[in-house]
């Protein structure tokens, strides 16, 4: 394979790669973040409001790892800066 | 109609204008018109205000979202909250109608660009010292660095650089993958689901910009609380600012 193909073909593949192990273990602290939040807001209705705040943020934390997967993945298929190199490269 | 195309991630790559180094994105525009339209919004609002028992339905809106926005703050730092609030409320303000004007067609939120997020993020990189300094004074603020010890004065200055990036980089990540998510979906369902999305991107934006202000509240207040009294006031404050 010529380095055009390689590098093209090792962005996608990685690109996947990284947005599927990279949402794993975000989902995974984000059930267990919502279970543990339900079970306090059953066990007293009254601190809803703070025990819902703690909780989006808390979220909104986990979630911003899943997002940089996402935006290197992102960068991987659609801003890749070696692809660019490569191409400019050989396209004289 | 579409701004952004599928394969550009950023508003940035959107010229609209050039002439000679003079380039105006689609970034700039949609920022400045956020801009135009809180600061007129709000100058008009406010060159009417009572104190009467009735008073302009806008007025009235405009007291419940700052009002939210305070009582917010005071929940993490009883003391200096008026110091904080105008700060605090402008980032998210700004962020919210950012945010939220994506309804509208053919606007692109300035927030979905990295540049802008990478600017409000220096802010608050900036105003944590500047608070932190002037309330406790430039010794005592400098001193909180070298706590237990010396040997903790890069983790400190890491630990500031890092939640810095993860700031801009959690708006700019939110806001642009949901761009990209509708895009997509445009292209593979057109007729029903990205209206669904649309509407979850509205809440999106929403909690988005409360969480932008938040940790900036808490950055702030956990620089600018002396060391003796964290147990008593910030106690919930502090363990979000360490957790970063």
């Amino acid at each position: 394979m010529d380095s055009v193909s390689i590098v093209a073909a090792v962005s996608i593949v990685t690109a996947g790669l990284c947005m599927s192990i990279g949402s794993i273990g975000p989902a995974l602290g984000q059930g267990r973040a919502v279970q543990s939040a339900l079970g306090s807001i059953a066990q007293q209705p009254d601190e809803r409001n703070s025990l819902t705040r703690t909780l989006f943020v808390g979220l909104a934390m986990m979630e911003s790892i899943a997002i940089y997967c996402f935006v290197i993945s992102m960068i991987l298929v659609f801003a890749n800066p070696f692809w660019t190199y490569i191409v400019k490269n050989a396209g004289g | 109609m579409e701004i952004v195309a599928i394969h550009q991630i950023s508003p940035d790559q959107v010229i609209l204008f050039q002439w000679g180094w003079i380039v105006i994105n689609a970034t700039l525009v949609y920022t400045w018109l956020v801009m135009g339209i809180l600061v007129i919004g709000s100058a008009l609002i406010t060159s009417r205000l009572s104190l009467e028992r009735t008073m302009p339905r806008w007025q009235n809106l405009l007291e419940i979202i700052l009002s939210g926005v305070l009582s917010e703050i005071r929940q993490i730092d009883r003391e200096g909250a008026e110091n904080y609030f105008p700060f605090v409320s402008t980032l998210f303000l700004f962020i919210l109608f950012a945010n939220i004007l994506t309804f509208i067609p053919g606007y692109v939120a300035p927030t979905s660009s990295l540049t802008t997020t990478a600017a409000l993020a220096v802010l608050v990189f900036f105003a944590v010292p500047i608070f932190g300094i002037a309330k406790l004074g430039f010794i005592e603020y400098f001193r909180e660095y070298f706590r237990p010890n010396a040997l903790f004065l890069p983790f400190h200055v890491m630990g500031e650089l890092s939640r810095t990036l993860a700031l801009a980089v959690r708006l700019f990540g939110n806001l642009m993958s949901h761009e990209k998510v509708i895009a997509i979906l445009l292209a593979v369902t057109p007729l029903f689901f990205p209206i669904v999305m649309q509407a979850l991107g509205l809440l999106i934006g929403i909690i988005q910009a409360y969480i932008f202000a938040i940790l900036a509240m808490v950055y702030i207040a956990s620089a600018s609380q002396a060391h003796g009294e964290k147990e008593t006031q910030g106690g919930k404050a502090q363990t979000h600012g360490k957790e970063r």
